[in-house]
């Protein structure tokens, strides 16, 4: 035999090779989609160790995870407890120099539901990677070491996650060990956080003292140290949160490929982000405007009679019509708004900040498109006043802009549709992203009425929705389907709104 | 009017199952949607195939993203030629019974040099038969995406991956600079030369593969279950005793038991446990409440904490 092997392994006891049973195992039910979550707040308040304390004490660190992190956090502190912070912290640049860099998500799960946790980084050079886990949560756990209370950098994650639509919030005040769990502490931090969420429109805010380094309040009761906290640790309060509805409002289908696997089959293939859909349907395909029925609804799996929000579909349509990627299918009232200026909130991302007048490109959907930016004003986080600024908008400034398209773009307000109202911007130059951006409003003519050429007549009809449908479904109708205005109304709106035309009619 | 072969086909599904729980439907549809991104935005996406559990399920989703098309881009299996016989075998099955197109690359420089993970140690052989090989493969078929099935909650270093990873032209990646990633909108915008590893089961835990692949009634490798098997035990690890270029070193002795393999890799470095789930509930059931987790059993890994990083600087999946 030539040279012996030189694996670099450790050796184990032959019992590793076994999986071992943990005592009480806990079979997990997942009723609910996960929720998902980030932690933000400023340097060090603890938003690392939180998250490995976290997953401690619900037990999802195996046992090899837990030789590594006793073998890796040395002597890291006084009470003998390893460095929970190492289980997020997995680059070594983060080990090294102890801080969070970029998000890392992790997944455990309570018998109640599932979780997927953003631990993000605190430090301002890295907002981008917060604004990066920010965007698909659910619910913030926003830290505030309790020594030092609200910091700017508190303040600027708290306003990045409300604008990014998260409306739940946990307002960790850790380290309260520190501090000798003193309550008027607390109080006095949780009652300025309550009045700073108030002008950010938040309501829904849990305020927790917490230990995340030593489990107080986290997974398990912290009363034994503050007998005077009656509220839920941090896991109860999680597994009361609500998951991000559903979108409603109108059908959206965001076209990411057309598929012709032969001659007779033409399917356009996206995931429904708003709404629902069903054989039948009448649909209207944007930004052209054209008509169409809906025939099938195709997955792998079966034809399906009913598409909702979330699902990877492929949609059939009743006729040949121009369908291609970037086009988005809606529902024939309740349509998203066209047109090429809007009003947007964005966050910038790199170090070049965002240029007024110059083009970028604009990833929406499946759509991409040029766009030139005009700031107009930028969020002073100090105050919490939007001020004018019509200039450059340098890295992790906030702010509002108008967006001029070359091609109509497509877009649902941000408060409506979370997926058809957000955005980002990529540099031509760099190709990186640069911002992240939130739809507010159509510029100009807002509502979208026309106001028709200059005597132009006009007829408003009041008609049953299905019949309006079928008129609307028809060939004639479709092809001028942009000079027509719609909106749905109840039958006892729709008398109302005759009665207030009056004899005009 | 008659109707097509295609027609036929989707009025008469291949399959037609129990819908899914909401949580692994959320996670297919974040899947699909990805796969059909990363093929509307490159040129010439490949897809990683290295005949695992999460590789298995990859191809499924990606069949399934792009029915009742085929699947629009070719599979790539970087063969160390240490795989375990019985993967190759469910490969070539697989390749042929999905009618995929199938590219399979081995280091030749390697195998000239007799480079063995017997001879040249773990790390060394990971190095030229795996990585290396994965960036010649990858050279040569120009291809400017590369689906990966790596799951987020496998280790430290991947759990700070975006589900968009950008490579430079030498494949290397920056975790320090990575772009940000914002909902599920993906920027696929990169210079010639360049190129974006994608992650479909970013999201995806163990469990979650093992219950999907119970509920899509996915085939595996069968080394997965447990079965009477020939093993030798060094450094600690059970190693399959079946090919004939093991050679035993004195005091080793080929014994045999039950035992199964929790991830699949190449057949020298992957350890076996001890076992008697032959089937998926019982694997499910053995998962459940398993107290270790599943690279525990991968020598490549047992290196130093952050030895998975340095590999995926430097290229690696
Ligand atoms: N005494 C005490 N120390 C804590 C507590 N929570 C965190 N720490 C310590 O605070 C330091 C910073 O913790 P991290 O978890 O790394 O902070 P972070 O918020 O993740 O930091 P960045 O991600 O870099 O912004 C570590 O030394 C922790 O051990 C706590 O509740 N009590
Ligand atoms: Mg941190």
């Amino acid at each position: 035999m030539s040279a012996t092997a030189t694996a670099t392994t450790t050796p184990v006891a032959a019992s590793a090779n076994v999986i071992p049973f943990a005592e009480s195992a806990a079979r997990v039910s997942r009723d609910t989609r996960p929720l998902r979550l980030i932690t933000c707040g400023s340097v060090d308040d603890g938003k690392s160790t939180l998250i490995g304390r976290l997953l401690w004490d619900t037990k999802a660190v195996k046992e090899d995870q837990a030789a590594t992190l006793a073998r890796d956090s040395g002597a890291q502190n006084d009470l003998g407890l390893p460095d929970f912070a190492l289980l997020l912290d997995g680059l070594q640049a983060e080990r090294e120099q102890g801080i969070t860099i970029d998000v890392a998500y992790r997944y455990f799960s309570t018998d109640r539901r599932s979780f997927i946790v953003a631990d993000t980084p605190g430090h301002e050079q890295y907002t981008r990677n917060m604004v990066t886990g920010a965007s698909t949560a659910d619910l913030a756990i926003l830290l505030a070491d309790a020594r030092v209370g609200l910091l700017e950098q508190t303040r600027r994650h708290a306003t990045i996650a409300a604008l990014m639509g998260i409306r739940q919030f946990v307002l960790a005040v850790n380290k309260i060990d520190l501090i000798g769990y003193d309550k008027a502490v607390f109080e006095k931090i949780a009652a300025e956080f309550r009045e700073f969420g108030l002008a950010l429109g938040v309501r829904q805010i849990t305020a927790i003292p917490m230990s995340a380094l030593k489990g107080e309040n986290v997974v398990l009761s912290g009363t034994e140290a503050m007998p005077w906290y009656e509220g839920p640790t941090l896991i109860e309060a999680l597994e009361l949160a609500t998951s991000r509805s559903t979108q409603a409002g109108g059908f959206r289908l965001p076209v990411q490929r057309v598929v012709r696997p032969g001659e007779s089959f033409r399917g356009y293939q996206g995931t429904v982000s708003g709404g629902a859909i069903k054989p039948g349907d009448s649909v209207a395909v944007l930004p052209s405007g054209t008509v169409a029925n809906v025939k099938q609804i195709v997955t792998f799996d079966l034809v399906r009679n009913a598409a909702v929000a979330g699902d990877a579909i492929t949609l059939v349509l009743d006729r040949q019509v121009d369908v291609a990627r970037g086009d988005i299918i809606v529902s024939i009232d309740g349509q998203p708004m066209t047109g090429t200026s809007f009003d947007a909130q964005l966050v910038s991302l790199q170090p070049g900040g965002i240029e007024p007048g110059k083009r970028y490109w604009l990833k929406s959907g499946a759509r991409r498109q040029r766009v030139t930016i005009e700031p107009t004003s930028q969020l002073d986080l100090s105050t919490g006043q939007w001020k004018p600024h019509a200039s450059l908008l340098s890295m992790n400034a906030i702010g509002k802009v108008h967006l001029s398209f070359e091609e109509p773009a497509v877009f649902d307000a941000y408060e409506q549709n979370r997926a058809t109202g957000a955005f980002i911007l990529i540099d031509p130059d760099t190709l990186n992203t640069v911002a992240g951006g939130m739809v507010t409003a159509k510029r100009a003519d807002i509502g979208g009425i026309h106001r028709g050429k200059e005597g132009e007549q006009r007829v408003v009809l009041s008609l049953p929705a299905d019949l309006a449908e079928q008129l609307m479904a028809s060939e004639l109708f479709a092809s001028r389907r942009d000079e027509a205005d719609i909106r749905r109304l109840t039958a006892a709106e729709a008398a109302e709104f005759f009665s207030n035309a009056g004899s005009d009619i | 009017m008659s109707l097509s072969a295609q027609e036929t086909e989707i009025r008469n599904p291949p399959v037609s199952r129990p819908p899914l729980d909401p949580h692994l439907k959320a996670l297919e549809n974040e899947a699909i949607h990805i796969f059909r991104e990363v093929a509307a935005e490159f040129e010439n996406p490949v897809m990683l195939y290295s005949i695992g559990k999460d590789s298995s399920v990859l191809l499924h989703l990606a069949r399934k993203a792009f029915f009742p098309g085929r699947v629009p881009f070719p599979l790539l299996h970087v063969d160390t030629t240490w795989k375990f016989k019985e993967m190759i075998e469910f490969r070539d099955q697989i390749a042929e019974k999905y009618d995929l197109d199938l590219v399979v690359h081995t280091n030749k420089r390697g195998v000239e040099e007799n480079i063995t993970p017997f001879t040249h140690g773990s790390a060394f052989y990971t190095d030229v038969m795996k990585t290396e090989a994965l960036k010649q493969a990858l050279d040569a078929g120009g291809y400017d995406a590369a689906f990966g099935g790596a799951r987020r909650d496998e280790e430290a270093s991947r759990a700070k991956e975006r589900i968009y990873s950008f490579r430079t032209p030498d494949h290397k990646w920056d975790p320090r600079n990575q772009r940000p990633e914002l909902w599920n909108i993906y920027n696929g915008m990169i210079k010639k030369g360049e190129s974006v590893r994608a992650f479909p089961l970013s999201n995806w835990t163990e469990v979650d593969i093992w219950r999907y692949i119970q509920a899509e009634d996915i085939p595996l490798v069968p080394l997965y279950y447990a079965a009477e098997r020939p093993y030798v035990e060094r450094d600690g690890m059970m190693i399959l005793a079946e090919d004939p270029r093991l050679e035993l070193k004195p005091g080793e002795e080929i014994q045999h038991g039950m035992i199964r393999f929790r991830t699949l890799g190449c057949f020298p470095l992957t350890g076996a446990i001890r076992s008697t789930a032959s089937n998926l509930e019982e694997v499910i059931a053995e998962l459940e409440i398993a107290t270790v987790s599943e690279r525990q059993g991968r020598a490549i890994d047992r290196d130093q904490s952050g030895s998975m990083e340095k590999k995926k600087r430097e290229g690696y999946f």
